[in-house]
Order: C-alpha cells, then structure tokens, then sequence
C-alpha cells in the first residue's frame, strides 16, 4: 500500500506522549479547542482517532466550550457500516478546525431517511448530508455491448441520487454530498471493460461523469472517492473479506485517509480552505543554497534529475497561483542573493511578480510568516509553509500553530506530490474571481515590515536537544573540510581558499589551532557545519585565520560555542589574544557584525571596509547555548553537558 | 512467537483497541467478559491483531474464534 496516502505521510508523525496529553486534556492553560485541534493534526491510525473522538464526545456532553473549533452537523447515509468511520470523521474533523457532530441512522436506511420527511436524520436539520454510497447501492445491471440498455441503466442510477437527494433537500435542505463510485476490481475482458457500454467499469465511469457534471452546478458538493480510490490503488482501496464479514466500503487502512478527504471538504464548504503557500528557497525551490553555490551552482535544470524534483514544485506553486492561490516566500538569506535565481536564472518558472509578499532575511521564519498574514491580511489559519528543513518545520508549528506545514521526505521528487496530497487547498465551488486573486495581491514580490519578534524562539532551540563535537583537523574529516572552506561564500570571515595539501599541512602543524564542528539534532546529524584555523600571531596571540559556518544552522548561537571552545584551547595554550579579521567580499555582508556580536572590539577598519578585531581572553565569557559539548581528540579528550 | 511473547503484545493491543488500561488477557476471555467488546469492536480488535503479528485470519477462523484462547492458538501458527 503506498503509504504517502495510508499513512497520511505530509502530518506529523504522533508523538510518544499522544496518549498522556489525550488524558491531560482540560487542564492544560491553551483553550481545549486549541488543544483537540492540536491533537488532531498528527497522523492518527483509526483506534488513536477512535480514542480522540471519544474525547471529542466527553468535552461536548460535558457543556465544555471547544472554541475557536466551529460546529457542524453531518447526516451519513450508508448502505455499508460506517461505525468505525464516524469516530474518524469526528477525530479528522478537529484537524481542520470543526466540531464534528455526526448523525448516524440506522444501517443501510439510505432511501428511507432521505425520502421520509419525519426521518430521524431529516428532523435534526443537519448542516449537509453525505452519501457514503458504494457500486453495490445502484441498481446497475450489466448490458453487455448494448448502448441503450447502458444508457438508461446509467440514468436508473442518476435517477435513483436524484430521487434521495430531492427528499433530502424537500424535508431538510441540507447541503448534499454526493460520492463518486469506486468500480470493482473484478473485470470481464481486461481493456474492453472500459470501451465496451454496459460493463460495470464503463457504467460506473458513466454514472461519475454525470455526477461530476450536474452535481457541483446544483449547490451540492462532490466527494471524488473513485479518484481516492485510484489514487490508493483499486486493488487497496476494496477489501472484499471485509465486506463480506462485515459489509465495508473499503479497507479500514485507507479509513484515517477516507476521513480527513470527507473532512477537507466539509472545511471547505465552511471556507477554511488555505489561500497562501508560502515557500522556503534553498533546496525546497531549487537544489543547493544560493548563497553559497551561486547561480551556476544551485539546480533547477531540465535534464537534472535533482533539478527536475525541485521544478516540479516550482511548477505547482504557479498551477496552484493559476487557480488563485497566493504566493509568498520566506527564505534564510540576504535578499539581494535570494531575489537572483528569480531574475537571472533561465531555468526559473517562478518569477518575482508570481510572488506576493518576499521575505529574504535573516531573522526566524516564524516572525517572518506572521509579517506576511499581516502584509496580506490574512489569517495564520490560511497559510501553508513549505520547508524541506525539518527544524524550520518544528519551528513553526510550535510557534504559530495554525499554519499548515506538510512533513516532507527525504527525497525531493516527491515533495510535489506530498504539497498535493495534503489537499490544502480543497475547493468546493470554483469561479472566476478565484482566477484573479493573485492578481488582487500584486505581486510585487514586497517586502513585509518585521513587527516584533514572535516569542519561544529559544525554548524551541532549547527543545531540539542538540550536540556539538569540536575536534581538531584530521585525515577523516578532511575532505569535508576542505569542501567546506572552498565554497562556503557568505559565513566567511576571511574566505580564505586552501587545497587538500594546504590543509594537511595546517593538520599536522602544532602551532596551528584547527577546529573541526560538527553539529546534531533531535532531526539528525548536520554533520560538519564549521570550521576555524588559528594561526600564531606573535607570543600569546591568535590570529583567527579562518572562521566558516554553514547558514544552515544560523540563529542556534553556534558561533558562541565555538569560540567559547577556541577560548578554552587558547588559555591552555597560554594565549591572551585574539585578533579577527572581516575581509569584506560581494557575498559576505551577513557577518559584517560577526566579531563584534561576539564581544570583540574593532581596532582598525580601512577603506575597503576591511575591519580587525581584538578579543582579551581573560575577559571574555561568549553566551553559552543550550548543547551538549563533546571535544575529543585533542590533548585530552573530555566530555561536558550545559543544560 | 512464543506464548508469553504473545500474549504481551495481545495485552498492548487490547489496551489500545478498547482503550482500557487495566484489561488483562488470559485464555478464556471472551466478548461477554469486556464493556464496549461489540461485534464492530470484535471487527477493529481481530483487524488490530492482524497488523500487530502481521498476519491474516480466513473469515471461517474468525467466525469460530470463541475467545482469546483460541486467537492465540491462530497467532502462535501463523506469527
């Protein structure tokens, strides 16, 4: 079973401790709406969605306010037993911000409660009412090869929907939804089942397409469950053990997967649908980092199998503003080297006036997403954030909770697929006023004013229970280091180039101070993320050679521990100074502030803006981060924990 | 899989299906011994079963399953 789907793959995994805040609901500080919400959001199997819809039950029968979760009402009509789907309906509901209430007739009552006007689902005037219709409730019978016959079969079975739905809208007018059918995976010549009339395939294909075209024009709203079930695989989707043991639709695995579909378009028809994707740059649009491997380094070329993965999602991020979705980017960069790719690269889909709101900097992406619902005015609620960055993920789903941010996987030509999978953006009603609200937001690709810090940044980095190794240069790390000092471009102190030999020799040099850095997560190994050579300056002084970072662990106070690290190592060494330089290049200006944040003093700047510091070793005490430290292979190897 | 080894992992799964920590699984626990063990519950425990040990019963196994005793005795063949 392909578990994109089943598993619900683009929600977070649930967490160990799901079960003990399920029992701690109420008396957590957030409103227990918030909470169900928040509890609802990770990829639930059907007893963890069984168990949360029991919960769900609990809190409403005791009066308790489920705000900001807003009601709604659904009848389900089913000629299979649906016992085990409504707990999924009501858990699957929370995700997307309703109280589900579900009023369940007895099994297999669908004409009797659709066409009796004091039928028990039409006296509680639900808000919509679902067909959960499969092949087996139409009265289709085979006409083999007969085109009339399979004509008015197909109009039997239109009719017969007509028929419910008309007693439906008479005795309640409640929104209907009606299903598309699934057809069995049982054939009776191979390819002439679809070509040939009166087959059961091309019946039901005959009876979706009629339903396809009368139903959304109606006011109704469709369920495309023969599509779901295609997608899952028709030989997945039914389980015919099952229904002959207990009459299931389909597979209880593909239930969790059936729940959250009927559910987007129940938050659709109540208008909770995503309008904003907002997209992170390095190696989620294209593959690489700009800021270190330039225009010609980063792929997004045709031909380029990584390249291609990272187009695909540059293609559907224009598909989705085609249809009026906004766009926006939030991206660890400066803006200049951010906006590049946009107007110089040729292989670029995206371009600046696709995107509304633009946001290259340097501060956290939560910060930056909250100025682009403000720029936009737009709701946090209406935005999805891609990041193939797992810790830029965590970040903003602790910190803004009601932005959607799908799971991606590791590989990046499936990350299209995992965007769409995640149905965002669910529609119940197209018009063509949605085809110009990306233009409403002129996409001038502005950059929105930074308002004040979004907080529990550092509690976040607090919680990612992170690891920095220091270790000098030696033979297995010398690859990387060298990689490493020739193309890092923007946390560069001195961008200085060696080559292997160059490097050896710094290796085995006792006077020369090396630093290899390498950083771990709860996410995983960074692996070796900095890189540091101090040279001897004159008795008792350090000349800070080389000092390289990789931007993908910027704002986690890396720098602080690595001088805190060189500091130790120099007062072993018997040396009270330090001295830094800034050697200024077109690339950068991010660490223009780098000495000086780290409590140096400038001693001297020159025209070309080339600036040197100094630091006393006796006096300085760099901040220290929440890390565990662990320095090996020096003279000693040691090891220490900073809580 | 040996039986206590089993029975283990049945505890775990009983807990989970019925969403009851204090069930305790012993061979001749039946439906009419558990709240809420309904034929739709018996459907999600037997299905639960399935994907813990990996395995599948035919429709004739589970119709004759009585109790627990005899769900293990299927396991033990078959995981």
């Amino acid at each position: 079973m392909n578990t994109l789907y089943s598993e619900l793959q683009w929600l977070p995994r649930v967490p160990e401790d799901f079960a003990g805040r399920l029992k701690a609901l109420g008396n957590s500080a957030s409103p227990l709406g918030r909470e169900l919400q928040a509890l609802a959001s990770y990829a639930l199997d059907l007893n963890q969605l069984t168990k949360l819809a029991k919960a769900i039950g609990v809190a409403s029968l005791d009066g308790k306010s489920l705000d900001p979760l807003v009601p709604f009402r659904l009848a389900v009509l089913s000629n299979s037993t649906i016992d085990l789907i409504v707990p999924a309906l009501v858990a699957s509901a929370a995700r997307h911000g309703i109280v589900l209430e579900v009023i369940q007739p007895s099994y297999d009552q669908v004409a009797q409660e659709a066409l009796t006007p004091d039928s028990k689902v039409n006296n509680s005037k639900p808000d919509a009412v679902l067909f959960a219709l499969d092949y087996r409730a139409l009265p289709l019978k085979l006409t083999l090869g007969d085109p009339e016959g399979s004509a008015s079969t197909i109009q039997g079975g239109i009719g017969y929907l007509q028929a419910l739905r008309n007693g439906i809208k008479t005795n309640s007018n409640a929104v209907c939804i009606f299903q598309t059918f699934a057809p069995p995976v049982e054939v009776l010549f191979g390819s002439l089942d679809r070509a040939l009339p009166g087959t059961m395939r091309s019946l039901i294909d005959g009876i979706n397409r009629e339903l396809a075209g009368f139903v959304p024009d109606s006011g109704d709203v469709l369920l495309d469950v023969a599509a779901l079930a295609e997608t899952v695989g028709l030989a997945d989707w039914h389980n015919t053990q099952l229904w002959n043991m207990a009459k299931f639709s389909f597979s209880d695995e593909l239930i969790p997967l059936y729940a959250d579909h009927v559910c987007r378009t129940i938050a659709a028809i109540r208008g909770k649908s995503k309008k904003v994707l907002i997209l992170d740059l390095d190696n989620t649009v294209w593959g690489g980092v700009i800021g270190d491997d330039g225009l010609e380094g980063i792929q997004i070329a045709q031909g380029d199998a990584r390249g291609e993965a990272h187009l695909a999602v540059q293609r559907i991020a224009l598909d989705l503003r085609q249809r009026g979705i906004v766009l926006a980017v939030s991206s660890k960069n400066t803006d200049e080297v951010a906006r590049k790719p946009f107007e110089e690269h040729p292989e670029m889909l995206l371009k600046l006036n696709h995107i509304a709101v633009f946001q290259a900097n340097w501060n956290d992406k939560a910060t930056n997403i909250q100025a682009i619902a403000e720029e936009l005015s737009l709701g946090l609620d209406s935005m999805v954030f891609l990041d193939d960055n797992p810790v830029e993920r965590g970040l903003v789903r602790k910190l803004l909770p009601q932005v959607a941010v799908p799971e991606l996987p590791e590989e990046p030509a499936w990350y299209a697929r995992t965007l769409a999978a995640g149905g965002y953006f669910e529609a119940v009603a197209f018009a063509t006023e949605d085809l110009k609200r990306a233009n409403f937001y002129q996409d001038n690709a502005k950059r929105a004013d930074l308002q004040k810090q979004v907080g529990g940044v550092d509690a976040y980095l607090a919680s990612l229970d992170m690891t920095i190794t220091f270790q000098p240069f030696d033979a297995t790390g010398r690859a990387r280091i060298v990689q490493l000092i020739n193309k890092s471009n923007q946390y560069n102190l001195t961008t200085r180039r060696y080559t292997d030999p160059e490097v050896t020799e710094a290796e085995n040099d006792a006077e020369v101070f090396t630093l290899q850095v390498r950083l771990a997560d709860i996410f995983g190994d960074n692996g070796m993320i900095s890189v540091v050579i101090c040279r001897p300056y004159e008795a008792g002084v350090w000349e800070i050679d080389t000092w390289l970072m990789s931007c993908r662990v910027l704002g986690r106070k890396v720098e602080f521990m690595v001088l805190r690290e060189v500091l130790e190592h120099a007062r072993a060494a018997g040396v009270h100074k330090l001295y830094g330089t800034y050697c200024p290049t077109d690339r950068n200006k991010l660490v223009i502030d780098h000495y000086a944040k780290l409590g140096f003093t400038k001693v001297s700047e020159d025209d070309s803006g080339l600036t040197r510091w100094e630091l006393l070793a006796e006096c300085a005490n760099p901040e220290c981060a929440p890390m565990k430290i662990v320095s090996r292979g020096f003279a000693e190897a040691k090891e220490k924990s900073i809580s | 899989m040996d039986e206590p080894q089993i029975y283990a992992q049945l505890t775990e799964v009983f807990q989970d299906v019925f969403d009851e920590d204090s069930i305790e699984v012993t061979p001749k626990l039946s439906a009419k011994d558990v709240d809420g063990w309904d034929s739709l519950t018996h459907i999600r425990l037997i299905l639960t079963v399935e994907r813990a040990f990996k395995i599948r019963f035919s429709t004739s196994e589970i119709g004759k399953m009585e109790n627990v005793g005899d769900l293990v005795k299927l396991i033990k063949e078959r995981a």
